[in-house]
């Protein structure tokens, strides 16, 4: 299964996840710029936010628990299609997602 | 060309050599890691590693990051000696390397009490991949475990050993549990919720020796009251001592860490240090050392601010602090240790928040599974005691009626 990220200045690479892997991890072990990660995905900095592509938003599900709250913090616009993308969990419906990456993360 | 050499490679010191680069430094970076392999995330060899088992979901960056930040990392060998006049350190294989200026991310070694049997075969401690792989392996084949020492580590392993059925045991000396980081009411609602999951938890008791079978091997913990306590794998999870003899070995202040100023110098304006190893001024008075990823990383960030940039502003990073025990997630902000007045309230789902006051003001909150709350009082440490009583203590409606 597979991933894009397109970050803010348009560098779009993609990769591979899998299954149950989570977005952030996919992009750090990758060596993505524009995730930072520094809680390594237990929710407590906001600093692997990014953006659903409209496409694959549904597929993406809701915010998980206190998603929301974290995402209050993040140093970026919130909008929407804003995930926490430790949260977002690579499974058969989200193959090929597209996710953007904000400005900054910190 | 000058060089930054960062001694000790966990998140800490591999937050430097990023943030070196990010702030704009153009100089060459060394980033010297004792164990072998990349760096690493250690708050999950306790959690999600334990369940999954997963290293490569651990690594901070990959390879191809280390080439194109152009910082040389080395990985599997050791700084043994700093040479202060020649500004040099001196690697396990002999090399040589000099330094304009040194960070110290040497992070903080187990601490293992004295005990009879404390190594023998079955006996673990958790701080390393490497102590993680060796614990999970024998976790698999294992009925009953007893874990030395009560704190976070220690109840964290718990929780993931009782989900995957095996019988867990918590010895700990002090009177309560994670006394050191969290509130007495806190500690009660912890040794509830890990006593309704099956765990034995005893408190007040220390160890006094592992008990050994005919081969050896530990199968029990005999307590200092006589009890015995059966279990083929011991986890020692009673805490840690900053690693300081590099250090001190080169003259540099320490006392329970390298003693740093507020701008995280050692007591040599060209050595830094940086988390678990640091003791650093807190902003109103007092010195502290911090075993956080919060404190590592932001600790890092204003060093290489300093070092890249020329910025002189003194530390004053708020501390945070996060346990996963099973699908608890304990949040704290701000340091309690002081506290001279606790309020407890709950969470509309019922779970309990703590706030801790001295002298009338807010300096720490403890929350259960309340993301947005922690926040909220993230935002609130330093208010005056009266502010929040006014809205019942609630942090979210405080928050909401001072900023409105």
């Amino acid at each position: 299964m597979n991933a894009t990220f397109i970050a803010f200045d348009g560098t779009t690479t993609q990769v591979e996840v899998d299954e149950g892997e989570s977005l952030m991890q996919a992009a750090i072990t990758n060596d993505v710029n524009g995730i930072v990660g520094e809680c390594g995905g237990s929710m407590m900095c906001a600093t692997c936010h990014c953006y659903i592509d409209d496409a694959w938003l549904e597929a993406a599900g809701p915010r998980n628990d206190g998603e929301e709250d974290m995402l209050e913090s993040a140093t970026s616009e919130v909008r929407p299609q804003s995930r926490l993308s430790c949260q977002v969990k690579m499974n058969a419906e989200l193959d090929g997602i597209v996710v953007r990456l904000p400005e900054t993360q910190i | 060309m000058e060089r930054i050499v960062i001694v000790g490679a966990g998140q800490g010191g591999m937050q430097a050599a990023m943030s070196l680069r990010q702030d704009g430094l153009t100089g060459n970076i060394t980033l010297i890691g004792e164990e072998p392999g990349l760096p690493y995330q250690r708050p999950p060899l306790s959690k999600a590693y334990m369940a999954d088992g997963i290293a490569d979901r651990l690594i901070l960056r990959p390879t191809s990051f280390f080439e194109r930040s152009e910082i040389d990392y080395r990985d599997g060998v050791r700084v043994t000696q700093i040479d202060r006049e020649r500004k040099s350190v001196t690697l396990s294989n002999g090399e040589n390397i000099t330094y304009a200026h040194l960070i110290l991310a040497t992070g903080a070694a187990n601490w293992a009490p004295p005990i009879a049997g404390i190594n023998a075969p079955g006996v673990f401690q958790l701080r390393t991949l490497e102590d993680a792989t060796a614990l999970r392996n024998k976790m698999a084949s294992t009925k009953r475990a007893v874990v030395i020492g009560g704190g976070f580590i220690g109840l964290e392993f718990a929780a993931m050993a009782r989900d995957a059925g095996v019988e867990v045991a918590v010895v700990e000396a002090g009177p309560r549990l994670m006394a050191r980081a969290i509130s007495p009411a806190m500690s009660r609602w912890f040794l509830d919720l890990h006593r309704s999951q099956g765990t034995k938890i005893i408190l007040g008791t220390a160890a006094s020796s592992v008990r050994l079978d005919d081969a050896g091997e530990a199968d029990g913990v005999i307590l200092n009251d006589g009890t015995v306590i059966d279990g083929s794998l011991v986890l020692v999870a009673a805490g840690v001592r900053p690693s300081v003899e590099l250090a001190e070995q080169a003259g540099l202040s320490c006392n329970d860490g390298v003693i740093v100023d507020g701008r995280l110098l050692t007591s040599d304006p060209a050595i830094s240090a940086l988390g678990d190893c640091a003791r650093f001024p807190l902003p109103d008075n007092g010195t502290v050392r911090l075993e956080s990823v919060q404190a590592a990383v932001d600790h890092a960030r204003h060093i290489a601010r300093r070092l890249a940039k020329g910025e002189d502003a003194p530390y004053s990073a708020l501390p945070w602090f996060w346990s996963d025990q099973g699908k608890i997630k304990l949040q704290i902000v701000g340091i309690g240790a002081g506290a001279d007045r606790h309020e407890q309230t709950t969470t509309p789902a019922g779970e309990p928040v703590v706030l801790a006051f001295n002298n009338d003001t807010l300096i720490a909150v403890e929350t259960v599974n309340a993301a947005g709350v922690h926040m909220a009082a993230r935002r609130l440490i330093g208010t005056p005691y009266h502010v929040l009583a006014e809205h019942h203590f609630d942090v979210r409606k405080t928050l909401s009626a001072v900023t409105a």
